[in-house]
């Protein structure tokens, strides 16, 4: 065998109180797709960041194409041709696609030529891209082509690429996929991080499964089953949520022409959006991030006005009304943002489950808290969600993403709402919470409760709700029983492809599902 | 290298102790610098800090600790639950100078009718005097989105120019000879703001200061609209979440603020002042936003606070008599004082780590 282009031989690194990775060795050969596999806080991101410099080891030692390799900043890794997409883009909306690509450069040629290559590459590699776009007014797909395109400009013979297709429809991840097998056929080597199987499975030559940490085991996607690899992921059994679809409740939740204007200058506005959930329902919502999640939230919330007859529960109009007085009326929402809007980072547990429970968990009275009441409340979300936390005094921020996430789904739940909305449930939870999360909000749907699910983890929706749905630039699509559907026709209702195309294939129409 | 590593949880230790520091650093710095204009610094730390109150003239000083720091601390209450909000009233000192204006007026008006219900009058006068001038930019945030603080600190040039307008004109005292100013509530019995107890300096506005720290503290610990307050400060986005109508928090915190400082200076003119003259203010509305931070805006804090200030204002002004220490260094003391709780008050959220370059 030949040697391999990245060998990492015993990496370790630890930070206060936790070992981020113990002891990994795995080798990258030449021209292979290689993942790394992992649930959230696993070391993924500690293991790339030392590949590329950003991160010293504490032992452990990496070699390159046979040579010694201790990158003491990115840029001398990107010089030995490690480059990296990451998983948060770092683009400059006010500036154009050249200038953007330009910024990421050590020595960037003079802007003509920049934006002559950049045509090059992206026909080349099947990425359209007009240089001259300002990145602002593009998608998140095109986004992220500007990162790859950005990459290949340096001729990288590893490519590193964190989560890269969180934020892609699968129209687009097939044509990602494309890119990624014709740069494969060329020789360069990829190192693709995800916790998402059957991408892995699709994709990937070899795959390097880590877990607190240590490397637990190494397979062949291809040959291998997606529940093999999750429960080598999980290091136990999967528990999958089950339900019972249900059908024929009332009708509680009643959504008729709403329209708003987003309350942020970047935001997406909704538009005419129509439907309704009946008591017992999942409703799904999918949908590429930033086409009106944030905004369909607020406006069942009631952190966002609207006309009075948009929003009705139970007949009753109450688009006009605010957060409390909806909760009054068992409307509850748990939004995406865990720090800073579903919770207050430097405020206690107690002080966060007052938070949204002051109204149905009669914790005030003629003003005064009762501040006994909201201890026994948070102190009962934290032992009936499994929140890990020394205790309720605790500054949210304090918690891990997952304990965070927990803590906040549980409070609405709790509370026992007729109407509850969440935003991306179990976005960087680890898979065990997540499964714990989806158990309870089918729970609480076997109870009565009309539930709105929305959600960017296709998997996620498909396995909780009876209806599906998909936001695209603030307007919703028909919503179709979860049932039966494909993941192309899912594809489709989530706005198409974005104007992608595979290199020397045909156009992959952009069309609405009608 | 030094560094600096966020804490997962706020240090109570730190967040009790850095004012305590801060006042140790403060007079060490302040004792170089006392030292560079030539005077002897622990001289000089001692006629701030110690004679005051325990010197060979305390009787007098110690009344004037109340007198001084009674309006520093009900401004500050005033100000930390807006400033807890996020909401930047900077100009206290005008909304002071309107409720000296509006309760003055009311009393003068009765004068020379003697009746117990004037005072309580021009209490009431003075509280919806320095009420209204703060809504002027609380309203202009709501409707308009403006800043508070620019509008705020600007209104306290416009109330200058109306007090000075006031002294010369309208309130000018009729039997004063031409000289500007009002007439002195020494010499209007039921307009006077007295002492509660004689020689102790304890004034009505000294007392409705101590209410305001006992109210403020039982808003902010035990009632919801205390949390929505600090909820808003914390995370706009989730207080927004949680039910709290911004709107309705700006007026409200602006209009409490404006409410006391307006109180603070109605005390102020019928009682130590004693009348509206041009330039009867001494910058009480800007001592206290020191003072707010300096108790961390907590309503006890403040209260500890407010006495340190007043403090060495008293102890500034011996040094300057005793010693002749210019005023601006005085100033610039106090100014150390406000520097160093800032610098300090990294410490509660953050720990500093010595690493060795490049381990980390």
């Amino acid at each position: 065998m030949n040697t391999p282009l990245l060998s990492i031989q015993g990496l370790t690194k630890a930070y206060p109180g936790v070992v981020a990775n113990d002891d990994v060795s795995f080798d990258i050969a030449e021209g292979e797709v290689h993942a790394l596999l992992g649930e959230n806080g696993a070391g993924k991101s500690t293991l790339v960041k030392m590949i590329y410099g950003l991160v010293k080891p504490d032992s452990g030692t990496m070699t390159w194409q046979g040579n010694a390799f201790a990158p003491a900043e990115p840029r001398a890794a990107r010089g030995s041709g490690v480059a990296m997409v990451f998983q948060h883009f770092s683009l400059f909306d006010a500036l154009n696609v050249a200038e953007n690509v330009a910024l990421g450069m050590e020595n960037p040629p003079p802007m003509r030529d920049l934006a002559k290559r950049i045509k090059d590459v992206s026909e080349n590699y099947g990425l359209p891209l007009d240089p001259d776009r300002t990145v602002g007014d593009l998608s998140a797909g095109e986004r992220q082509r500007v990162e790859i395109i950005r990459c290949l400009l340096q001729d990288p013979k590893l490519l590193i690429m964190d989560e890269p297709t969180s934020v892609l429809t699968p129209q687009e991840v097939e044509i990602l996929f494309q890119t990624l097998r014709k740069l494969k056929s060329e020789g360069t080597s990829i190192l693709y991080i995800s916790h998402k199987l059957e991408e892995i499975r699709t994709l990937c030559d070899h795959a390097t499964i880590l877990r607190l940490g240590k490397n637990v085991g190494e397979c062949v996607p291809a040959q291998t089953s997606a529940r093999d690899m999750a429960e080598m992921m999980v290091g136990d059994t999967l528990q999958t949520p089950t339900r019972t679809a249900q059908d024929g409740g009332e009708v509680v939740l009643q959504v008729d022409d709403l329209s708003a204007a987003s309350g942020n200058p970047f935001g997406t506005s909704l538009k005419n959006i129509s439907f309704s959930v009946s008591a017992g329902e999942i409703l799904g919502l999918g949908g590429v991030a930033g086409n009106g999640q944030d905004e369909l939230l607020a406006a069942l919330s009631g952190e966002l006005l609207t006309a009075a007859t948009a929003v009705t529960i139970r007949g009753d109009a109450v688009g006009n009304l605010g957060p409390n007085q909806r909760r009054g009326i068992g409307t509850l929402a748990a939004p995406e943002e865990r720090l800073g809007h579903a919770a207050a980072p430097n405020m206690s547990l107690v002080e966060n489950a007052l938070l949204t429970g002051a109204i149905r968990q009669d914790l005030t009275k003629k003003g005064f808290v009762n501040w006994k009441g909201a201890t026994e409340f948070a102190d009962q979300i934290i032992s009936e969600f499994d929140v890990r936390t020394p205790g309720s005094d605790r500054a949210a921020r304090a918690l891990s993403g997952g304990n965070l996430q927990k803590f906040v789904i549980g409070r609405e739940v709790l509370q026992d709402p007729e109407v509850l909305i969440v935003n991306q449930p179990t976005w960087g939870v680890d898979a065990a919470a997540a499964a714990a999360i989806r158990q309870s909000l089918m729970d609480l749907a076997a109870k009565g409760a009309a539930i709105v699910v929305i959600s960017q983890d296709l998997d996620e929706l498909m396995e909780i709700s009876d209806r599906f749905g998909a936001l695209n630039e603030g307007r919703l699509s028909e919503l179709r029983p979860t049932s039966g559907l494909t993941i192309d026709e899912i594809g489709l209702m989530m706005g198409g492809s974005h104007g992608m195309h595979v290199a020397g294939e045909e156009t992959v129409e952009q069309e609405a599902s009608a | 290298m030094i560094q600096l590593e966020k804490r997962p949880q706020p240090s109570r230790f730190w967040s009790l102790f850095t004012p305590v520091i801060a006042v140790i650093v403060t007079m060490i710095a302040g004792g170089l610098l006392f030292a560079a204009l030539g005077k002897n610094p622990i001289e000089a730390i001692r006629t701030i800090f110690y004679d005051p109150l325990f010197g060979e003239f305390s009787f007098y000083y110690r009344p004037q600790l109340l007198v001084k720091g009674g309006p520093l601390i009900l401004i500050a209450i005033g100000l930390s639950l807006g400033f807890r909000a996020g909401i930047w009233n900077i100009g206290a000192e005008g909304q002071y100078i309107l409720g000296a204006i509006c309760g003055a007026a009311v009393g003068l008006a009765f004068y020379p009718t003697e009746s117990v219900f004037i005072f309580p009058l021009m209490i009431l006068a003075g509280l919806l005097g320095g009420m209204l001038w703060s809504m002027i930019p609380a309203l202009l945030k709501v409707k308009f989105g403006t800043n508070e603080i620019l509008v705020s600190l600007m209104l306290v040039y416009v109330a200058e120019q109306l007090l000075a307008s006031m002294s010369l004109g309208l309130l000018r005292n009729p039997d004063g000879h031409g000289f500007p100013g009002s007439r002195n509530f020494q010499d209007y019995p039921s307009g006077h703001n007295t002492e509660i107890l004689a020689g102790t300096g304890l004034h009505w506005g000294v007392a409705a200061a101590f209410i305001a720290v006992t109210f403020a503290y039982i808003l902010l610990n035990k009632h919801i609209l205390g949390f929505n307050i600090r909820l808003t400060g914390e995370a706009p986005r989730a207080a927004r979440f949680g039910g709290v109508n911004p709107t309705r928090l700006t007026i409200l915190c602006m209009g409490i603020s404006g409410a006391l400082a307006g109180l603070a200076g109605l005390f102020e003119v019928s009682g130590p002042s004693g009348q509206i003259s041009i330039d009867f203010n001494v910058g009480y509305g800007f001592t206290a936003i020191i003072v707010a931070f300096l108790g961390r805006l907590h309503p006890i804090g403040i209260l500890l606070a407010g006495l340190l200030m007043a403090l060495t204002y008293i102890g500034g002004e011996i040094a300057q008599a005793n010693l002749g220490l210019p005023a601006a260094a005085i100033q610039v003391f106090q100014g150390m004082l406000l520097f160093f709780l800032l610098a300090l008050d990294l410490l509660s959220n953050f720990r500093i780590r010595l690493a060795v370059k490049g381990a980390a």
